[in-house]
């Protein structure tokens, strides 16, 4: 897990280095930091370079996480090229072969939550290819958690919007063989309009805090608390008992091939089985990499190291270490956040038997979260 | 690792002054001291590491205790109106001090207003059966120590109408036992009335209509006369006689201080002497208007009078003197004076009353602490040195005529010598010996000397400005005022084997200082290093530099200044180090940090940490202490609060009050992440010198470390020129890694581990054959702990090994850390390194290096004692101080191997136990109706 990604650091600061790739070709060719010209300029440069002129493309970067993000104006352009250190990999994608309708009925038909509402005014409407977006939240371990909790995780990733909610001291009734009992609890107290919280739409005002990371705050101070989250905020997972019951998960109204789900966690490589169409699983399985381990270590954030000549290395961790392995860039993946694990063996086994398994748990499902895991 | 490695953590020791003494006793057979506080505790000193210490369970102030003589037992009374037998006994074949009971005073039958049997002063019989209790009401009682037996001498209410006027006598004042004629004492009340009474008998046998308001009183050794001392400011002496019942005029009455109106004399002491006129003491009793101020003692014999001026209250002060019955004369060998902040003994045999230096009771906070630094195995040679300095600074450092020599120190000599410097506000860095139980002052240093203070004129001012009358003389160095905030010390930095010390303040200085056994008159090199390196856009707001003074100094014996390096802005130091072997020191502020080669007198390396967006550390981080008119203000208000005894119980209670406010109104906590332009993210908090890899992993080399609290680590490589080329080559230093946490937390320590995981040799000692070289061969890491992780990177990669977080995971964060050595109990072969770490939450983690494993946990300090966590330093061995007052060390230990405890013997005789048992509590009301009848009820309990 110390395996270090490092990039030779020996250029010249002024150049940015561009490694592209389409299908299963790679194009090199280099970029005055400085001076990165307009977005139109970069794409009919692509296209160039590749000599697929005709082609409607989908161009994406693989930024200091790792992660897949699409390149589509000027300014997402210019922020690809000033983060390149010094490498910038491109991904392009005909956009015909970026089947998307999939996602999009997925989305839409399921949409009850009141974030999911706000998320997805339109249901007709396509509202954009989820690779643009990275996730922000999700809900996860929904299979092993009672019913009356949720577990959310919400992604900073060095994003300038802030976490924006409050905690407070308070309590809270618990049930003990004593009859019922007092207690002090930690409850979310406010949310910042605009924040990150706020925003996802899965955690409300007076929802109480259980557990920050997968340790109990029970018998922890507000500053405690406060500084748990504080240093588990680029990867934060909080359990909360939502004040408001009437919007949780359902978990066993599933169709019969779902209702057996095995004890899975935590986000893993079945997931994404469990989420990807056959289409596009047959189209872009290598793209495909994990970007979000499930244990801990993949979250860390990266210690950033720069030698004295000035190149930036990162410091990668597991997570990345994939990456470099494979020399492959990660594509986002299409995080399942609701965590509808149908990993039974079957599914593990065969991929696309798998997710049309997954379809169906899903449309089995009252669902509702869905809208959320798109929210920017 | 495991338990033979660390013991359960032990709290072993206080060092220093009790905070808020409020009571003072004294057992002349055992030759033991004892001191009550506000908080409750109770000490007992006698000979020099002989200590014990006791805490009532109810944290209630001590207001008075006494010694039954030479039974080591003690009765303490606290403001609770409860009073509390305390036993010295032997366990372990040592002495404790245990409380065996406590009695709980009764209100008067059918009476349950408290006040009128709050007792106001206590009279142990000298025969230790029998403790007579004044009471606020006027009543006297007694309690029978041996079954605790309780009598009441109800109200007298026989006194001649024409003195009484109507009015009630007061609470009584004072008792005193005849000193010949143990069955009478004497009962003085407030209003002057004093009555001295037959105990067998059951009669009065003289009054005394004494007109002014009594406060004290003292018989003289014979019997035939006794002392009384005034609220007027004066006292009077009384002739007992059996002849005449009622005294109304005394033989003489003086106002030693008048004939303006003068301040009470709350306390007077007369003892005779072989050499003919009687020595009269006393505290107070000043002229109100123009010494009213002050805390006076004043010591008169014939035409001798010194009037003792010291800086605090006077608590308590006994003499100790010859109490052989046998013997004419009291002949007092010297006077212990317990003051609010200090213990001052006077000799009173030498001409002239000098004072006894005491070697324990150190007033730590003479100047209030600002930083502490611990030097584990302190080298002989040094040891000698600083210990040679120290003697000419105080010629009379031995103990030897110590007037306290009761109990045995059963302590072994310390071996390894063990030295804790603080720096205080005023600019001293005092150097402590805290090898034993008993911190003992060694050396004194202060830095103000080579700079332009204000504080300069006003010693002569003072010398000439001080007037004949009262012929007074200060005593005692608690001496709270500082004469420029900025002189204040901020960080200390030792080389115990050269001899160098560096010592940091507050406007920027870095001073440089070597040993020398010899007086010199030399002029000290100033050098200024720009810390922010022309980033434009900052205006410092703080205080200025320091002027130096120009011209040559003329420094005593010790250590010397030879440079200084003052930084710019001269923001308050955060971090320094040194190594005397490169001849470098480093040091850093809220701006950056810079490299100074002291042998060249030239700067290496400035670097600038600031972030632009951080306008607060512009602007003084410190800018609370910019005006000397503010911080003198704040002295004023800490002085006037040691005043205030009631005010802390409400404080107390309004943070009780504010306890349920908070359920009420809950505080809210924001949840965001640190963020590069967080304010103060430039301030440096650690640096470290390494000679270790970084550039490569062949060529190892020195290196320098700097950390800062928005969670960046610069490393640079030093090219220091060999010893022989010092003078003519120059020190370079090239940036190596920078490292940027990214949880930004701040970096409170860096340590480099060898290939074996061990830390680093300190300077000299791999040269000096002093230590075991380190493993050069194993790749070297790198511990960089931040306020929330701790990570262990390889080195020259500067790859991440291993790690723990946490914060993450336990809620508490970083305050203090150390690399400790722990030898094992039973192997003193075997010993292992780990990571000590105080937290936030006042715990103490212990984890191993570097695999960071978590091994034990502690509580140590309670979490709202934010000084005391702030205060706390470790030591190499596992030991560790922290304040747990401004003038009190806690020390602690955590290692199985090393600890450091009162280890002391008391023997004494017992002619009875008291045992719980049998105490049987009798009411003996007796109540006189104007001719002396008896009555009153009887009451047992059992």
């Amino acid at each position: 897990m110390n395996k270090n990604h490092r990039v030779p650091s020996n250029r010249t600061l002024n150049a940015v280095e561009v490694k592209s790739k389409f299908g299963a070709e790679f194009r090199r060719f280099s970029l005055e930091r400085s001076k990165p010209g307009r977005f139109d300029e970069f794409y009919g440069l692509l296209q160039h370079v590749h000599r697929i002129p005709n082609v409607d493309l989908l161009v994406g970067y693989a930024d200091v996480h790792g992660d897949l993000l699409p390149i589509n104006n000027d300014d997402n352009y210019h922020k690809a090229i000033s983060m390149a250190a010094p490498l910038l990999r491109l991904f392009l994608q005909r956009k015909e072969e970026a089947d998307y309708s999939a996602f999009g009925t997925d989305t839409v038909t399921r949409k009850k939550t009141p974030a999911a509402l706000a998320a997805v005014k339109k249901p007709p409407i396509i509202i954009s290819l989820p690779k643009d977006f990275r996730p922000v939240s999700s809900i996860i371990d929904v299979d092993i958690l009672p019913e009356t909790h949720r577990r959310v995780r919400l992604y900073k990733h060095g994003q300038e919007k802030p976490l924006g909610f409050y905690i407070r001291d308070g309590s809270s009734v618990r049930v003990t063989p004593q009859g019922l009992e007092k207690v002090p609890g930690i409850f979310i107290s406010r949310m910042v309009p605009g924040g990150l919280a706020e925003s996802t739409g899965l955690l409300a005002v007076n929802d109480e805090v259980l557990e920050v990371n997968g340790i109990e705050v029970s018998g922890k101070s507000l500053d405690q608390v406060t500084d748990m989250m504080i240093a588990n905020s680029h990867n934060l997972i909080i359990t909360v008992k939502p004040a408001n019951q009437r919007n949780n998960v359902v978990r066993n109204s599933g169709g019969g091939a779902t209702s057996g789900s095995s004890g899975r966690s935590s986000d893993s490589s079945t997931s994404f089985y469990g989420y990807s169409t056959p289409g596009l699983m047959a189209m872009t399985p290598s793209h495909i990499i994990q970007n979000y381990e499930p244990d801990e270590e993949s979250e860390e954030e990266e210690d950033l190291v720069i030698e004295a000549d000035r190149g930036a290395k990162l410091i990668l961790q597991a997570g990345a270490r994939a990456t470099a392995s494979t020399s492959m860039p990660a594509l986002p993946r299409y995080e399942p956040h609701l965590d509808l694990r149908t990993s039974n063996g079957t599914m593990a086994s065969s991929a696309s038997a798998g997710s049309l398994n997954a379809h169906k748990g899903l449309e089995g499902r009252s669902l509702e979260e869905d809208g959320t895991v798109i929210t920017l | 690792m495991c338990d033979f490695l660390f013991s359960s953590f032990t709290q072993t020791v206080e060092h220093g002054f009790p905070n808020q003494p409020s009571a003072l006793a004294y057992d002349p057979k055992l030759q033991l001291m004892a001191i009550g506080t506000k908080s409750g505790a109770i000490k007992i000193y006698g000979a020099p590491g002989v200590e014990m210490t006791g805490l009532h369970k109810d944290t209630a102030a001590v207001t008075q205790i006494h010694f039954l003589y030479g039974q080591g037992r003690i009765l303490s009374l606290l403001d609770d109106n409860t009073i509390h037998l305390w036993e010295i006994v032997q366990r372990e074949n040592r002495s404790h001090l245990v409380e065996v009971h406590s009695f709980n005073l009764p209100g008067r039958p059918g009476i349950e207003s408290t006040s009128a049997t709050r007792v106001t002063v206590m009279l142990l019989k000298l025969s230790c059966d029998l403790l007579a209790l004044g009471t606020e009401g006027g009543g006297v009682h007694f309690l029978e120590l041996v079954l605790f037996f309780f009598k009441t001498l109800g109200h007298l209410q026989y006194i001649p109408e024409e003195y009484k006027c109507g009015k009630s006598l007061g609470p009584v004042e004072s008792l005193q036992q005849h000193p010949q004629d143990s069955d009478k004492i004497l009962i003085g009340y407030s209003r002057g009335l004093v009555v001295l009474w037959d105990l067998n008998s059951r009669h009065v046998d003289n009054l005394f209509l004494g007109k002014q308001q009594l406060e004290s009183l003292v018989w003289e050794r014979s019997g035939n006369s006794f002392v009384s001392s005034h609220s007027d400011g004066g006292y009077m002496v009384w002739a007992v006689s059996s002849s005449n019942p009622c005294t109304h005029d005394p033989i003489s009455s003086t106002i030693p201080y008048g004939p303006f109106p003068c301040k009470a004399v709350n306390k007077i002491l007369w003892r005779t002497t072989e050499s003919g006129s009687p020595l009269v003491l006393f505290s107070g009793g000043m002229p109100r208007a123009s010494y009213g101020d002050r805390h006076c003692l004043t010591i008169l014999q014939d035409s001798s009078h010194v009037t003792l001026d010291f800086t605090s209250r006077v608590i308590d002060f006994f003499t100790i003197h010859c109490t052989d019955k046998d013997k004419e004369f009291d002949d007092p060998s010297a006077l212990v004076v317990l003051l609010e902040e200090e213990l001052v003994v006077i000799d009173l045999q030498m001409a002239g009353w000098p004072t006894v230096p005491a070697p324990y009771l150190a007033p730590l906070h003479s100047s209030a602490i600002t930083c502490s630094c611990h030097i584990s195995n302190v080298p002989p040679k040094l040891w000698e040195r600083v210990i040679s300095a120290g003697q000419q600074q105080c010629p009379l450092q031995n103990y030897e005529n110590w007037p306290l020599c009761g109990g045995k120190n059963l302590a072994a000599d310390p071996k390894p010598k063990e030295l804790l410097l603080t720096g205080h506000e005023d600019g001293t860095v005092r150097f402590w010996d805290a090898s034993g139980v008993s911190l003992k002052p060694l050396y004194k240093l202060s830095t103000a000397n080579i700079f332009q203070t204000d504080g300069d004129h006003n010693d002569s001012l003072t010398q000439a400005g001080e007037e004949e009358w009262p012929p007074f003389r200060k005593v005692g160095c608690f001496d709270p005022y500082s004469d420029d905030p900025r002189l204040a010390i901020q960080k200390i930095s030792v080389c115990k084997y050269s001899g160098k010390l560096v010592v940091a303040g507050t406007a920027g200085q870095v001073i440089v200082l070597v040993l020398s056994d010899e007086k010199s008159d030399h002029m000290i090199d100033v050098a200024t290093v720009d810390l922010l390196q022309d980033r434009e856009g900052f205006t410092w707001k703080g205080h200025d530099r320091l002027p130096p003074k120009s011209g040559s100094v003329v420094f005593a014996p010790g250590f010397q200044p030879v440079v200084l390096v003052q930084c710019m802005p001269p923001a308050a130091v955060t971090a320094v180090t040194l190594h005397a072997e490169w001849n470098l020191i480093a040091f850093g502020t809220s701006h950056g940090f810079g490299l100074f080669d002291y042998h060249r007198r030239s700067p290496v390396l400035a670097r600038c940490t600031l972030h632009p967006n951080d306008s607060l550390a512009m602007e003084g981080p410190l800018s609370r202490v910019k005006s000397l008119k503010k911080s003198l203000r704040q002295s004023f208000r800490r002085i006037r609060k040691s005043r205030v005894s009631g005010k802390k119980r409400v404080q107390e209670a309004n943070a009780q009050l504010a306890e349920h406010d908070a359920e009420v109104t809950p505080v809210q906590r924001r949840i965001e992440p640190r963020s590069a332009d967080d304010s103060l993210s430039g301030v440096v908090r650690c640096l470290c010198f390494a000679d270790t890899f970084l550039r490569d992993g062949t060529h190892h080399g020195p290196t320098m470390w700097a950390g800062t609290n928005s969670g960046s680590v610069y490393a640079y490589a030093l090219d220091v020129p060999s010893q022989e080329k010092f003078s003519e080559q120059s020190v370079e230093a090239l940036l190596g890694k920078e490292i940027q946490l990214m949880h930004r937390a701040p970096v409170v320590s860096i340590a480099v581990l060898d290939g074996r995981g061990n830390p680093l040799p300190e300077p000299y000692e791999v040269s000096r054959d002093l230590a075991k070289a380190p493993d050069m061969q194993g790749s070297h890491s790198v511990l960089i702990v931040s306020e929330e992780q701790f990570k262990v990177f390889m080195l020259p990669k500067v790859s991440a090994k291993t790690k723990f977080k946490l914060t993450a995971h336990e809620g508490c964060r970083v305050r203090k850390v150390a690399l400790s050595n722990f030898t094992s109990v039973s192997s003193e072969e075997y010993s292992e390194n780990a990571l000590v770490c105080l937290t936030n939450l006042g715990d103490i983690h212990v984890f191993s290096v570097p695999a960071l494993r978590p091994q034990v946990r502690y509580d140590c300090i309670r979490k709202e004692d934010i000084s005391g966590i702030a205060s706390c330093v470790f030591t190499k061995t596992g030991q560790g101080f922290y304040l747990i007052s401004p003038s009190e060390y806690e020390r602690f230990s955590l290692s199985a191997r090393v600890i450091t405890e009162p280890l002391c013997r008391v023997d004494v005789e017992r002619p009875h136990d008291l045992s719980l048992q049998q105490i049987r509590y009798l009411i003996f009301n007796i109540l006189y109706q104007g001719d002396f009848t008896v009555g009153g009820a009887t009451q047992a309990i059992s």
